[in-house]
């Protein structure tokens, strides 16, 4: 999977521009500029306090970037004029803690939004997340209440409710740290599904075995600036900045 | 004083009666209006309006740091002096005082209601592009109430004694009908047993009802 994604002649979907994030007189992120191109799957890894979250959830401005652009389909999302509301519509989101709505059914989870914000019909939003809900092996839990799913179950839900939006990007904050260990593999195999289908994923993870396996490109990041990145390949196994060399002798 | 109770409640039973009644709509409109007042004004202090910050918290401080009595004394001059044309009756004017009073406390239940949910949960349906207000309405809300429905079932027991201080004003609630009876028979201790065995009686069973609703909110989750 890793070697067939076609740099050259994908199209750029979101290019970020010496980004900065500050909370209070703590510099989290110090100047980033990347470009994730459509069908690409990348992960970002780092020590913790390196900025991964932070950078990701500036990427659909749950944060709000203190300086910076962020261009998402050619539009500068971080400009004050824009309306957030309508392109979150195309970025899904994933979290650590799954966050799911516990007041609503499995199915309510997923048609919430597309039929709230008048993307699809009610019929439609319904056969869609019954679609889903099959192919991520919840069929089943369509009419359950969520407290009775479990971590593997919510995350895997949580996943579909972000897809029900036929999102361009998913954002993944870190998907698996949360679970059980023997949950992970469950939530895994979905977002490997995913980019073997090319949706563009962007993924904060810890899970060093699955960034080398699914991913496209990896970056390293460490005191709020991407310090390396490259093909798993090459950042895993011949790492040249001597702060990805520490980091991943501490993990791998 | 048997003797004396039994002649008080067959001469004055329908006294008990309608003042139970009027004791008991007085806490639920206070309670109900205080509701809608208190989940707007806890939604005003929440939010990023800076004016509407300042304007909630100062309501809120006023009423809870004066003296219900004293709010009452202040509607029941105020309000017909401010409105003349409407010629509010002295009723109104302590129901909207009552009001008043249960919509700052009812906003301090909503406030730790809303605080109670998860930031998660507005994170991810802001994520999936719902706006602040169908966010507030659609996720936080439901799960702030249901968080909360002890709190105001509590408070509505709280306000349903407090309205006692009303009968200051002779509303025909329970409190006004003892000193309707007092006054007619001379006779203070027995319709205040009376009264207070209904006080306790529906008092009471409410604050059973609280726990064992709060038992089946708990095993819901």
């Amino acid at each position: 999977m890793n070697n067939t994604f076609d740099y050259a002649h994908a199209p750029e979907l979101i290019r970020v521009e010496d980004l900065h994030k500050d909370f209070g007189s703590l510099h989290v992120l110090t100047g980033i500029t990347e470009t994730i191109r459509k069908g690409e799957v990348v992960s970002l890894i780092g020590p913790s306090g390196s900025g991964k979250s932070t950078f990701l959830r500036c990427l659909n401005l749950l944060e709000t970037p203190t300086r910076g652009h962020i261009w998402f389909n050619g539009e500068d999302i971080a400009a004050k004029s824009v309306n957030i509301d309508l392109h979150r519509q195309k970025m899904g989101m994933v979290f650590q803690h799954f966050n799911i709505f516990p007041h609503m059914s499995v199915i309510e989870n997923i048609t919430l939004a597309p039929v709230m914000l008048k993307r699809m019909s009610k019929d439609e939003a319904y056969a869609k997340a019954e679609a889903l809900l099959e192919r991520v092996g919840l069929s089943d839990k369509r009419d359950n209440k969520p407290s009775r799913l479990s971590g593997g179950q919510k995350q895997r839900l949580a996943i579909v409710r972000a897809l029900a939006m036929e999102p361009e990007v998913m954002l993944f904050d870190e998907p698996t740290s949360a679970l059980d260990p023997e949950m992970v593999g469950e939530v895994l195999e979905v977002i490997k599904d995913l980019a073997r289908n090319n949706m563009t994923c962007v993924i904060v993870t810890h899970e060093m075995g699955f960034a080398r396996e699914v991913c496209n490109r990896v970056l390293f990041m460490d005191e709020g600036v991407i310090c390396e990145q490259g093909s798993p390949h090459d950042l895993f196994d011949h790492p040249q900045n001597p702060r990805t060399k520490d980091f991943l002798s501490k993990v791998l | 004083m048997l003797a004396n109770i039994q002649m008080v409640l067959s001469r004055f039973g329908m006294n008990f009666v309608n003042g139970l009644g009027t004791t008991l709509f007085l806490a639920f409109v206070a309670v109900s209006l205080g509701c809608v007042i208190g989940a707007c004004v806890a939604i005003m202090r929440l939010s990023r309006f800076r004016i509407l910050k300042i304007i909630a918290a100062v309501y809120t401080e006023i009423v809870r740091d004066t003296p219900l009595l004293l709010q009452l004394y202040f509607f029941y001059f105020m309000l017909p002096d401010m409105l003349p044309a409407l010629s509010l009756s002295d009723f109104t004017c302590i129901c909207v005082a009552l009001v008043f009073n249960s919509g700052a406390y009812m906003s301090e239940v909503f406030r730790s209601g809303i605080q109670s949910v998860d930031r998660g949960q507005t994170e991810a349906a802001r994520s999936l592009g719902l706006s602040a207000s169908q966010t507030m309405f659609r996720i936080i809300l439901p799960q702030a109430l249901r968080n909360v429905l002890p709190a105001m079932c509590n408070e509505f027991v709280t306000v349903t004694k407090e309205t006692s201080l009303a009968s200051t004003f002779f509303v025909g609630d329970l409190m006004t009908q003892h000193s309707i009876i007092k006054g007619k028979t001379y006779l203070v201790i027995e319709p205040l047993i009376i009264i207070g065995v209904i006080y306790f009686v529906i008092t009471f069973t409410m604050s059973k009802l609280i726990t064992v609703l709060e038992r089946k909110l708990a095993t819901d989750e």
